[in-house]
């Protein structure tokens, strides 16, 4: 497991309110390996995965809160950092 | 002109820096007497940062939405009688444990989170623990508002706070949670917060909710990813804290390991109940408890540790027999209630040939070679009306509670892990090195342990005979034994007018 020593992830609830915060995510981490499991949705990314609010909104045509991401939230792994702009979990 | 709306950074500073302040009428070691004595060093409370920087405000406003998705489905799956669509009724033994094992423990955090809001001398740590609070009294009423629509329709779910405090297995998550809110504030939070919340509430959360809903029980994983978007904020915390307390003095890194390797096993411990909700109670499961482990626990636990060594912290003491067990736990812990039946507040029912035949494939190295042919062995005795359920109670382990099951899986599978040591002229026996070891550091605390079995054993639960006992326990005839022929069983065929469960007997 020693490759996937810093895996950082997001998991949402697999539902209407979660898929463009979903898709946010694609756009910025091109990288995140992203798994549809029973309920819930599950995006890994090595090192660091970052939420921008701006993506979301672009997605959704409105303005669009950070903190709302907890609305959808079920789990995560990582160093969190978040502001107004953006949502990002690391590990150092 | 008035100013413009504060930015998040701003508003969590102005909540969490200035409504506390240096006492001069009491000093402040009299306000706040807890947060000396374990040790633990602080210079700078004002270094103390919750990432996520939640102001009260938008705490209340996001957790009402919350609620009013949850209770908009929780409403919806009972007028639509939901229950009736799950993939078997036995999966509802899942339920009952959750309901009366961990549903408790969330109630328990709420008292320990409000004491230490009440007793950090620093506002940031108050403020973070009163909403903490708050959450764990959330997830207790909510997940009792969740299953009480069971309770309508199924045995075994009337009685969970009373059966806490006696059941013989339910000892387990109990004196976990006693051992944490007994224990100073830093060690609690340490304790709930770290190493149960950030470890291995995932492993609970996450991939056993996801596999309610795989069952069709939309209610449970809807207050289970609710729950869990709480714990996210507390384990986000928890790693907080832990880096606080590291980053503030040197002194501090051995006491802060020292709780690690023993609230990680005690967790652990507690995790085996889990282990077999999943591999055994989910009629059909998404994930095994051994890709669970190594998905939440070697991954994404190895990684947390990677970023801690930073600090001199290191992986947690006998993580490494844990990954080992994680081929074994399941299996045994099943057993154990199989042959117990008669005495658990849930029904019991042996694997079908279709779950053995997942259980071969997930486990490829153990299930078939240990324990397909213990099952196999109980099946036939049904089938020839020999199959008795223990009469006997097992020996429990004076630290972790757990009946003595587990086994040497390093060296040799089927011998029984067994340590013992004395302490003032009596013998204590334990599971393995890792409860020993915690047993060893406070004996004076453990000692004190109310073991189910002893109880029973000394007069003090109810009577000397099983029957008693369970009455002692409020456990009806209904709700104990083998699922096939229960209450439960019978009402589910009425409904279904066949089910899974017959289809192999």
């Amino acid at each position: 497991m020693s490759d996937k020593k810093n895996t950082v992830f997001l998991i949402l609830q697999d539902n209407e309110d979660a898929r463009p915060i979903i898709e946010a995510v694609e756009v910025d981490n091109p990288e995140a390996n992203i798994q549809y499991q029973p309920g819930m949705v599950r995006m890994e990314c090595a090192g660091k995965l970052v939420v921008n609010r701006e993506t979301v909104e672009e997605q959704i045509g409105r303005e669009w809160d950070v903190q709302e991401l907890h609305l959808n939230l079920v789990s995560l792994a990582g160093n969190v950092d978040e502001d107004e702009d953006q949502f990002e979990l690391s590990w150092h | 002109m008035p100013s413009k709306k504060l930015n998040l950074r701003k508003r969590y500073e102005l909540l969490t820096r200035g409504m506390g302040w240096e006492t001069t009428h009491q000093k402040m070691d009299d306000v706040f007497p807890y947060d000396t004595f374990e040790g633990i060093k602080i210079t700078d409370w004002d270094k103390w940062e919750d990432p996520f920087r939640l102001t009260m405000d938008a705490y209340w406003k996001f957790q009402a939405e919350k609620e009013r998705k949850l209770y908009a489905v929780i409403d919806s799956f009972a007028q639509n009688n939901g229950q009736t669509n799950l993939a078997d009724a036995s999966y509802l033994s899942a339920i009952k444990l959750f309901i009366t094992g961990v549903t408790p423990i969330e109630y328990a955090a709420h008292r320990g989170f409000a004491h230490l809001g009440r007793h950090f001398r620093g506002d940031g740590a108050r403020i973070a623990c009163q909403m903490q609070a708050i959450d764990e009294l959330r997830h207790q009423q909510t997940q009792v508002h969740t299953i009480s629509h069971y309770n309508k329709h199924f045995d075994g779910l009337h009685d969970p706070f009373h059966q806490f405090d006696r059941v013989w297995y339910l000892s387990v998550p109990k004196a976990f949670s006693e051992d944490a809110l007994s224990a100073g504030p830093f060690e609690f939070i340490t304790s709930i917060s770290f190493a149960f919340e950030y470890v291995l509430t995932n492993l609970l959360f996450v991939p056993f909710m996801s596999g309610a809903a795989y069952n069709g029980d939309m209610a449970t994983v809807t207050f289970g990813f609710s729950a869990q978007s709480d714990e996210s904020r507390h384990m986000t915390l928890g790693l907080e804290i832990i880096k606080f307390m590291l980053e503030q003095h040197e002194d501090n890194l051995p006491i802060v390991q020292r709780w690690m390797d023993k609230h990680f096993w005690r967790a652990y411990r507690l995790l085996a109940l889990v282990a077999t909700m999943q591999d055994y109670m989910l009629t059909n499961s998404p994930m095994s408890w051994k890709e669970a482990w190594d998905v939440y626990f070697v991954e994404n636990g190895g990684a947390l540790f990677e970023d801690l060594s930073r600090y001199g912290l290191r992986m947690p003491k006998y993580h490494e027999l844990a990954t080992a067990e994680a081929d074994h736990i399941s299996h045994q812990v099943w057993s154990v209630f199989c042959s117990l039946g008669n005495a658990t507040g849930f029904h019991t029912f042996l694997p079908t040939e279709e779950k053995m035949a997942w259980l071969s494939e997930k486990y490829p190295d153990t299930f078939d070679k240990y324990y397909r042919p213990r099952f196999e062995y109980w099946a036939k005795q049904q089938a020839e009306g020999t199959f008795e359920f223990q009469k006997g109670l097992p020996q429990l382990c004076q630290v972790c509670q757990v009946p003595m099951v587990f086994t040497e899986v390093q060296t040799d599978p089927m011998q029984i892990s067994y340590r013992v040591t004395e302490h003032g002229g009596d013998k204590y026996h334990f599971c393995s090195d890792g409860c020993k070891d915690i047993f060893e550091y406070e004996p004076e605390k453990y000692v004190q342990a109310w073991l189910p079995v002893h109880q029973i054993y000394q007069g003090n639960c109810g009577g000397a005979t099983i029957p008693e006992v369970l009455e002692w326990y409020k456990f009806s005839p209904d709700d104990t034994g083998d699922y096939i022929g229960s209450r439960d069983h019978a009402r589910w065929q009425e409904w279904k007018g066949t089910d899974a469960m017959v289809k192999q007997a």
